[in-house]
């Protein structure tokens, strides 16, 4: 449902890794969301058009360094109240500063919210407007498509089946509702409470995995895959041995759990089964082997390396159309150019191949930045993750907020048509990501389930 | 022959009658055209008025004026407010009725209406002319002119009755069905379907042993529809619970092959809450025993209704089934149960003034809706009636928003989402359940429907006097401060927490199973509360004050969502110009043709991203 009095929040900049990131707040609480969670003037006492410098803070503890700029309403983009954050452009701290906001009663703002509420607000004219009619229908879809592409394999089935488990509790619910005269036996307050217990510990437990801090924290899985004595070993002691500050080496009990990591710019490539990778480098099979597609489909990027003196157009046709299959993206490495006698010419064909000798430490800066670029397309290929997660990071705290209301209520014996309304809104968040929730779906599912009817 | 009326009503059902009775009290002329004056406001099903989200319908059509709530409480032979033990907004009244009574109460209601006439004949046919209905055309073939015309067809329209492997035609079994008017609406370009819906066998009362049955008594203090001066019920005649069994159900399989549902003979679709008994076992076989309510048809006749086990089976099986029951082992048969198939048309062809699309000044309600119930036809009749009213006399259409009532619910569902089975209200249906209340429907709607010209001055006096007297209630109360010694007695006597210090008395009447009552001795004020109001005004200013936090939270809701009920789409825009839109929104928007963006947003299908590019376009 469309609201255009609430209070709405976006990244304003590009998202991706840049020097400053622009988090933009606008509604009539815009203001006074924002001075919750800085320290520094009293944001709602400052005049408009003004900027400030000062800290934004979770119960106290610091986050970044911003700088606030506020525009008042009328005189502002939107024609709302504005409030423009400026801070580092990492997406670790944006990421947290808009979990804030939403916390503090923002709204995630859907594709050209903006725009549109510029337009009804008489800020922009027609032509200008139309094109956001237009884009809006394209980043709707689009973005729907990617929410879909990113519910891959188990996570997918994860939300299927919480929608399920609160359908078929607010089934229990409606069931005693409306069917109080019938036949059937209802679900007692402990087994209700059990219910939703075990639905929000499963809610909680997505709102964690959404978090890109955790993203960030624990890496971009990442695997080096190529033929025997393509270098692979080489590379990674390469990037590893360039980035040594960075470097966490960590010994599990078994050399399967040695992972390595490194970090570029913040972001931490965490190189996935590279125990495997160094000791039976040398056994492992030409692609498509069970065992490397295995490894490949855990990766959120994968490096395909080869050696340039060695590997034929073909077999490089060949290994980038399996790769292809995974819909994962990739980076297309040349190794060995130190050693080229002959030009590069065969390669000429293939786009955005990156040529490096590993050995020598050539090319090593270049690879970096095309890791850095592709993980900000890995962003883009599932449909921006920061927004998309954030999206759902939004919809599944309101699933959790309500959900917590729900048990509240099953605890102080609330009737159960009250109890209802916040099964309502869980169902109306949740139903944010698995699409809309309707009465029919309820009552489809009650119908499903008990024999009703005089 | 005929004079040319405001008003034509064919069919004089629950959907007829209401709509007659809207069109003639706002001051309309109006004739209620029906195939047997003799069965005018035939209960065809259960002897039963009301029930969960039912109950709540009939209190609205009260409010409003109409007359299911008044004819309901005349002709009650039992009444119970069911889910009392829920929050108030799931109190549902419910009353057991007299069915020669119930149709005797309408009749004379009717007849007691001057501006109503009546007519006794098949409507063959309409008379369109340019896409505008003129008026009908009967099978002996006359033609009345109206500027108007309702169609209440029921189950009438092509309606054919099943029992086993026998079939003929009948609206219900005893009366012909109505031919013509469906082939004649489907030629000039509607589209038509088939629904069907089921009745159980009517029992010989003396036949039965209740000695093996669980009694159900109506309610100690009953209660009553009409917000009006009804009485409510002085004696109340009890019904009767038992179950079917294995035995019924084995016997109730012999009957399969000889099944209209089984063997494909029914095309129509069945509604999913109201099943035969026959789908029950099979489709809930691990189910042991089925309820079955044992309901007198009134207070002086042995006729008996069997709640719970409609069925087309024949009606041998029928009856040997039914003597497997305990406390029916030497039951004695009336009248077999039966399915009934019959045309109705998807209600997505309608304006929400129940208008059809296609055909200017005519008027659909009930089951020709798609819909089913007592209760769901009659508010349909009444909005139908108070809309062929509008339109005679050149005024504006009337909606009630799904914010004001179930009936504003039920009206925007059939119209925005069509209806695939017959349409039954439940309270889930509503979004703003807390807010629809059978306590309040007269505080939601009689202002309304006095400014209508249905609910007469009297009511809107009691209307006013009740928000007053409300608002007295509220303030006496607010005022009220108590003591722990004052009330922890009480308190504890109840299994509440005891209080520590003095505290206001709202305070603790916002705790579950804290009434006002149980304070009534504590104090002068509270006792002379009792004294100076109605019980009835009392419960609404306590309900409003217990639940004083949900109701505003639904109401910032209806705030919320009115922004778009309140943006106008002009009526000829082509949803095809608008480039941005999916194909799939276009085509069902051209189809509904909504009139507000609120009304846009609940079509399904209808992505908020749709909603928001509209509103650009709305803007040039």
């Amino acid at each position: 449902m469309l609201i255009h009095n609430d209070t709405i929040v976006a990244l304003a900049t590009a998202n991706g890794v840049g020097a400053i990131a622009v988090i933009r707040i606008s509604g009539p609480e815009a203001i006074a969301i924002a001075s919750t969670v800085f320290k520094g003037k009293n944001l709602i006492d400052v005049p408009t058009h003004t900027v400030h410098f000062g800290l934004i803070h979770r119960n106290g503890e610091p986050i970044d360094e911003v700088v606030a700029t506020i525009f008042k309403s009328p005189k502002s983009y939107t024609g709302d109240d504005i409030v423009e954050i400026s801070c580092h452009g990492s997406s670790f701290i944006v990421k947290k500063i808009m979990q804030l906001l939403i916390a503090g009663g923002a709204r995630y703002a859907r594709a050209g919210e903006f725009t549109l509420r510029a337009f009804l607000n008489g800020k922009i004219d027609l032509a200008q407007a139309e094109a956001v009619a237009d884009m809006i229908a394209v980043d709707s879809e689009a973005s729907h498509i990617a929410a879909i592409a990113q519910m891959r394999g188990g996570f997918s089935q994860d939300i299927i089946n919480l929608r399920q488990e609160l359908l078929n509790f607010a089934s229990l619910i409606e069931l005693e509702l409306d069917f109080s005269e019938e036949d059937v036996e209802f679900a007692d307050r402990k087994k209700l409470t059990d219910l939703v217990t075990s639905i929000k510990r499963s809610v909680d437990a997505l709102i964690k995995s959404f978090d890109l801090g955790n993203v960030i924290k624990n890496g971009v899985p990442t695997v080096i895959v190529g033929k025997p004595n393509a270098g692979k070993s080489t590379l990674l002691n390469a990037l590893l041995k360039e980035d040594k500050a960075m470097v966490s080496e960590i010994a599990g009990t078994t050399r399967d759990f040695i992972e390595d990591e490194i970090s570029i710019e913040g972001v931490n490539f965490r190189f996935v089964d590279t125990a495997g990778l160094r000791e039976t480098i040398d056994k492992l099979e030409h692609m498509g082997i069970e065992r490397t597609r295995q490894k490949m489909k855990q990766a959120s990027l994968i490096i395909y390396l080869f050696d340039v003196n060695t590997t034929s157009e073909n077999e490089l046709i060949e290994a980038i159309d399996e790769i292809k299959l995974l819909s994962i993206p990739y980076l297309i490495v040349g190794n060995k150019i130190d050693t080229t006698s002959k030009k590069i010419h065969a390669f000429r064909n293939f786009d955005g191949i990156i040529y490096i000798s590993a050995a020598h430490n050539a090319g090593l800066e270049a690879l970096r930045t095309k890791l850095l670029e592709a993980i900000n397309y890995a962003s883009f290929k599932t449909g921006n993750t920061i927004v998309t997660n954030m999206r759902h990071f939004e919809s599944l705290s309101n699933t959790t907020t309500s959900l917590h209301k729900v048990l509240l209520a099953i605890e102080q014996k609330t009737a159960s048509d009250f109890l209802a309304q916040d099964i309502r809104q869980a169902l109306y968040f949740l139903g944010e990501i698995t699409g809309e929730i309707t009465n029919d779906d309820l009552l489809g599912n009650i119908f499903s389930k008990f024999c009703i009817g005089k | 022959m005929f004079r040319k009326y405001n008003v034509i009503v064919v069919g004089a059902g629950h959907a007829g009658c209401e709509a007659a009775w809207a069109a003639a009290q706002m001051g309309s002329s109006v004739l209620l055209a029906t195939m047997n004056m003799q069965t005018i406001a035939q209960m065809s099903c259960n002897p039963a008025m009301g029930g969960v989200a039912k109950g709540q319908i009939v209190r609205e059509i009260d409010a409003m004026g109409g007359m299911s709530g008044i004819i309901s409480d005349k002709s009650a032979i039992q009444f119970r407010m069911l889910n009392m033990s829920k929050g108030p907004a799931m109190w549902s009244p419910r009353t057991q009725n007299d069915r020669m009574l119930f149709a005797e109460e309408w009749r004379l209601a009717l007849e007691g209406n001057t501006k109503i006439d009546f007519w006794q004949e098949m409507i063959a046919g309409l008379v369109v002319k340019n896409g505008v209905v003129t008026g009908v055309r009967t099978a002996l073939g006359l033609e009345i002119e109206a500027d108007t015309v309702v169609l209440t067809n029921g189950t009438f329209l092509n309606g054919l009755i099943h029992i086993g492997e026998k079939t003929f035609g009948g609206g219900r079994t005893g009366e012909l069905a109505a031919k013509g008017i469906t082939e004649q609406l489907v030629s000039l370009g509607m589209e038509a379907g088939r629904m069907k819906t089921g009745t159980p066998p009517r029992i010989d009362g003396r036949s039965l042993n209740y000695e093996k049955m669980e009694e159900q008594f109506g309610d100690e203090k009953p209660n009553k529809f009409s917000f009006g001066d009804t009485k409510a019920l002085s004696k109340q005649k009890s019904c009767y619970i038992t179950y079917t069994n294995n035995a019924v159900h084995e016997i109730l399989k012999t009957g399969f092959e000889k099944s209209p549902m089984y063997t494909g003979r029914i095309k129509g679709l069945g509604p999913r809450y109201c099943p035969s008994v026959e789908d029950k076992i099979t489709r809930f076989a691990d189910k042991d025993r089925h309820q079955i309510f044992v309901e007198p048809e009134g207070w002086n006749t042995i006729e008996i209704y069997v709640n719970g086990f409609s069925t087309s089976l024949p009606e041998d099986v029928q009856l040997k089934a039914l003597r497997k029951i305990d406390g029916f082992e030497n039951a004695k048969m009336f009248r077999p149960g039966y399915a009934i198939e019959y045309d109705y048309f998807p209600p997505t062809q309608l304006e929400l003034t129940l208008e059809t699309k296609l055909i200017k000044n005519l008027f659909f309600a009930g089951q020709i809706n798609g819909t089913t119930g007592y209760e769901e036809a009659a508010c349909q009749g009444m909005i139908a009636g108070i809309n062929a009213h509008n339109r005679s006399v050149d005024k504006e259409g009337f909606i009630m928003k799904r914010s004001e009532g179930y009936i504003g619910v039920l009206v925007d569902d059939l119209v925005n989402k069509g209806t695939e089975e017959p349409y039954r209200m439940f309270t889930s249906r509503a979004e703003f359940r807390i807010l629809l209340r059978q306590d309040n429907a007269d505080l939601r709607l009689t202002e309304l429907g006095y400014k209508l010209g249905i609910a007469t001055e009297e009511r809107m006096n009691n209307w006013l006097a009740k928000k007053k007297h409300i608002v007295e209630i509220d303030k006496i109360v607010n005022g009220i401060k108590v003591t722990p010694d004052q009330v922890n007695g009480i308190l504890s006597s109840l299994e509440s927490a005891e209080i520590k210090e003095k505290t206001t008395l709202s305070n603790l009447l916002k705790r579950p199973n804290i009434n006002l009552e149980v304070f009534q001795n504590i104090s002068a004020e509270i006792a002379q509360l009792y004294l100076q109001y109605e019980p009835n005004e009392i419960e609404e200013s306590i309900i409003q004050l217990k639940y004083k936090d949900y109701i505003i939270k639904e109401e910032e809701m209806v705030k919320k969502l009115s922004n778009l009920d309140g943006l106008k789409i002009p009526e000829h825009l082509d949803f095809e110009t608008i480039g941005a839109l999916s194909n799939e929104s276009k085509q069902k928007l051209n189809k509904i043709k909504p009139k507000t963006l609120g009304q846009a947003s609940r079509i399904s299908g209808v992505s908020p991203a749709d909603i928001s590019i509209i509103m650009i376009y709305l803007s040039k």
